[in-house]
């Protein structure tokens, strides 16, 4: 037995059927339980006494057709697993047909006759059932429906009158939980109770504030040939399961943990301002059925990384990268403006390239492209790398200051806040309206080395700004002409 | 032949009611439960006493259809009687249940034309579906389970719609045309007390659509799953030009319940009728069912290398062992001198424990390559590409 924390005192031999390093002697095993803080081996975690019944052989049943043999592809059960009647043990494959082979017993799965891919014949044992002492073995042909035992999955709607409706595995749960069945509500077809209502009685019982699954799933895409309507997004219903988890960092997570260590030591530093958005507001209002008409959704991102590509023209020490040492400096020709997106996945900062070339709407249309890849967690190499500056507009969740970190090998961010209404209430003198303004609560501009190079961020956010103006007057000019233009025609 | 009429309970679901032999008029519609009917409950005239219904289901979308499969079967008293589903999709690549989705088509492809990826439950091989492709679900208890007389409601009823039409049931339980295309393919579900056999009838698909998609993804990959056999196939409209849809379909239903028809028209969108559909649609569209269920499989290729900036190439080794879609291992060997071994053995490390998905290992490769720079960030994103682009 190769289990590593009984490191050779446990003398079993070793289990050749399922191939493992589980000691064949589950359960049996009259050793000590290790300290709780070191990973208990699965097969002595059960040494609490087990009820010895009977240890029945379940045949593989005939599958019909003449079939003699079938291939075994996926357990679903291993050595020590409860099962219950009706649970599913194995899917096994003969011919083009895939069989799902359920228990006929409740009881502890002893052995698996069988590995992944074996041949498995039809009338021999698959595993071994070791059933509670007491409990009747029932034959196939006798098997009675009763709703008790109904399957959760197999709702047969013919069920006839039983007090509390719930499956083994529901039952099982309050049990466990000291609920007694009559005070829950059942929500399911006929007062059924259901899973859920056990877990909602639970929360309400201890009050808890559950918390938010970790990780949706991320689906695959739907047909992009014709519109599907997608059913209104439901926020993950909260589980509480009541136990720790830990699973160890991988892949794209593993992967930022260095890139945030190495972006956590550039000093950075800080500068606010705030922003009259009036009048873009305006103009977003009015071009933005003009490029539905085109296909195109506009938010106000694409005016503020054309603006913030204006900016850097005047600075171009902000588009700049250096290596690790510190050793160079490059200043990047291509404004590749990065626009920082909250995911699945997790932070990714897709962008958008060479935007000093691009105009609003097509910095728009890029947008787009990268917004529907990155809500379906499809964003590829090209498009996550080579950016030189960052905006991140994380604030628009719903928090008004965010404090964003520069990402390497880049040496600013920007942070955009929420567009709020301000309180302060302009009097227009010439046109004697009350207008009120429009702002954008800034935090802008951490920038690294700013006092080795006497970069001002607060000259750079100004700029900014007043491209944001200039932006908004130069498609204000653009709109009027088209106007004129359309008049004319 | 008469049909079944019935009154009006929850409006749902079109009754096409009153075929003749030789040609379908609808008569009168009614409005009937779907649910209610099929399972046999509260039907307003006290029980439905058809052992036959057909059902045609109006989604054309492939998960809404397998997971109606699902429903039906987990759901519909089979003991008593069976159920025909007709089905078609919009274009979609489905493969057998314990299939190797690298292997069986060009994930890549089938991404840039939008053409999704459906994993169904029962096994078998690979198909392209379209609208032009007619799928059949015979739906039975698992005592009446049988392939061949299924096939033989098939050949008969095309025989019967165009005498003279050679088409043959195998021993594969595929159906052939003329001795020698293939129009027909088989696969099978059993659970503990049902079964449902499902085929598919190429009526006018798009055979060069499916030539397109149907390759593998990437190469090096050696894997137990169930391989496709591809077989020469043929629409049945290039050889019987004049036979219509509604023609075909027909005649497959008089042929499936020679007595009275109950037919009914299913809509799976909704779940009213379909209770607990929808969670089984999202179960189809999971990548861990999609690309998790997969057998354990392996990469073992060849990567070709090369520099951004200078004519320099190299080639590094790469083995990969996957298990329910997961990176368990990776190994890269690439030659010191182009890369340090320290930096490969990060990439791969943080690929470890990853879903085999080029979009994660993308964002993973992304996050790495931030903190390198100059000739060691070119020759890694390089390094990067390649290994994604294995992944389909």
């Amino acid at each position: 037995c190769r289990t590593s924390d009984l490191s050779g005192l446990c003398t079993r031999p070793l289990s050749h059927v399922t191939g493992t390093s589980r000691c064949s002697a589950a359960g049996r095993c009259t050793l000590l339980p290790v300290s709780p803080d070191q990973q208990r081996p699965e097969s002595c975690r059960d040494l609490k006494p087990v009820s010895r019944g009977p240890i029945v052989q379940f045949k593989l049943s005939d599958i019909g057709e003449g079939i003699m043999e079938v291939t075994v592809k996926e357990w679903y059960v291993k050595e020590g697993d409860k099962v219950s009647q009706f649970d599913s043990i194995c899917e096994v494959q003969s011919d083009k047909a895939s069989v799902t082979i359920t228990s006929r017993y409740d009881g502890v799965i002893r052995k698996l006759y069988y590995d992944v891919d074996a041949t498995a014949l039809v009338g021999k044992p698959l595993v071994d059932i070791e059933t509670e002492s007491g409990s009747e073995v029932i034959q196939e042909e006798d098997v009675v429906e009763t709703p008790a035992m109904a399957r959760e999955e197999h709702t047969h709607q013919e069920i006839k009158g039983h007090k509390t409706q719930a499956t083994p595995a529901v039952r099982r749960l309050a049990m466990e939980n000291n609920i007694k069945l009559s005070e829950v509500v059942g929500t399911g077809k006929d007062g059924r109770i259901l899973k859920e209502d056990i877990l909602n009685f639970l929360a309400k019982q201890t009050g808890a504030i559950l918390p938010p699954t970790p990780f949706q799933e991320i689906q695959t895409p739907g047909p992009a040939l014709a519109p599907v309507t997608k059913p209104p997004p439901t926020t993950p219903k909260p589980v509480f399961t009541g136990k720790d988890v830990t699973e160890p960092l991988k892949g794209f997570h593993k992967a930022m943990v260095k890139t945030m260590s190495a972006a956590l030591k550039i000093p950075h530093f800080g500068y606010c301002d705030e922003v009259d958005l009036s009048r873009l507001v305006a103009l977003r209002a009015e071009l933005r059925s003009v490029a539905e008409g085109r296909g195109v959704k506009l938010s106000y991102m694409p005016f503020f990384i054309k603006a913030a590509s204006l900016g850097l023209l005047h600075f171009p020490i902000l588009n700049a990268s250096v290596d690790e040492g510190c050793q160079n400096i490059t200043y990047k020709a291509s404004h590749n403006i990065g626009l920082a997106m909250d995911t699945n996945q997790g932070l990714l900062v897709p962008n958008v390239k060479n935007v000093q070339l691009l105009s609003v709407f097509e910095i728009a249309q890029e947008l787009n492209r990268l917004q529907a890849l990155g809500s379906t967690g499809q964003l590829g190499t090209s498009d996550l790398t080579g950016g030189t500056f960052t905006l991140s507009n994380i604030g628009s969740i719903g928090g008004t200051y965010a404090k964003p970190v520069i990402l390497p090998p880049e040496v600013a961010i920007g942070a955009l806040g929420k567009i709020q209404v301000s309180s302060k209430l302009f009097q227009d003198d010439q046109s004697r309206n009350m207008k009120i303004s429009v702002n954008v609560l800034m935090q802008f501009l951490r920038e690294s080395f700013r006092s080795i190079f006497s970069v001002s961020s607060g000259a750079f956010c100004r700029s900014w700004s007043s491209s944001v103006q200039l932006v908004t007057e130069g498609l204000m000019e653009e709109v009027e002409m088209f106007y004129y233009r359309s008049l004319s025609e | 032949m008469s049909v079944y009429v019935s009154s009006v309970v929850n409006a749902d679901v079109w009754f096409t009611l009153n075929y003749t032999r030789n040609c379908s008029q609808l008569r009168t519609r009614t409005v009937v439960s779907c649910t209610a009917w099929i399972c046999g409950g509260t039907a307003p005239s006290g029980g439905c006493r058809h052992k036959l219904i057909i059902l045609r289901s109006r989604s054309t979308d492939v998960y809404q259809n397998l997971a109606l499969e699902d429903w039906i079967d987990a759901n519909v008293d089979l003991q008593r009687r069976g159920v025909l589903l007709l089905w078609r999709n919009r274009p979609a690549v489905v493969i057998g249940r314990h299939q190797n989705p690298w292997t069986e088509c060009d994930l890549r492809a089938m991404r840039r034309v939008g053409i999704p990826l459906a994993r169904r439950r029962s096994g078998g091989g690979t198909v392209f579906h379209d609208l032009g492709n007619l799928n059949l679900t015979f739906f039975t208890s698992k005592k009446a389970y049988d392939r061949k007389r299924n096939l033989k409601v098939i050949t008969e009823a095309l025989r019967r719609v165009r005498p003279g039409l050679d088409v043959q049931a195998t021993d594969r339980y595929d159906i052939l045309l003329n001795g020698h295309y293939k129009i027909s393919g088989t696969a099978s579900r059993l659970s503990r007390k049902s079964s449902y056999h499902h085929c598919t009838l190429l009526h006018s698909a798009d055979r060069s659509a499916l030539s397109a998609v149907l390759r593998p993804s990437c190469p090096g990959i050696h894997s137990n799953a169930t391989p496709s056999v591809p077989s020469p196939v043929a629409n049945l409209l290039d050889h019987a030009p004049t036979l219509q849809w509604e023609e075909l379909l027909d005649g497959l239903e008089q042929q499936y319940s020679t007595g009275t028809l109950l037919l009914l028209l299913a809509s799976p969108g909704s779940d009213s009728t379909f209770p607990g559909l929808s969670r089984t649609v999202a179960e189809l569209r999971s990548w861990d069912w999609t690309f998790g269920k997969t057998p354990k499989f392996s990469v073992q290729t060849l990567l070709d290398l090369t520099d951004g900036r200078s004519p320099a190439r190299s080639s590094a080794r790469l083995h990969m062992e996957v298990k329910n879609g997961l990176m368990e291992s990776c190994e890269l060997d690439v030659p010191e001198d182009w890369l340090p071994r320290p930096l490969s053995a990060e990439l791969m490390n943080s690929l470890v424990g990853e879903r085999f998905c080029p979009h994660r290992a993308a964002a993973a490769a992304a996050a790495l390559l931030r903190t390198e720079s100059g000739e060691r960030q070119s020759r890694l994103h390089n390094l990067c590409d390649a290994v994604v682009s294995v992944m389909g």
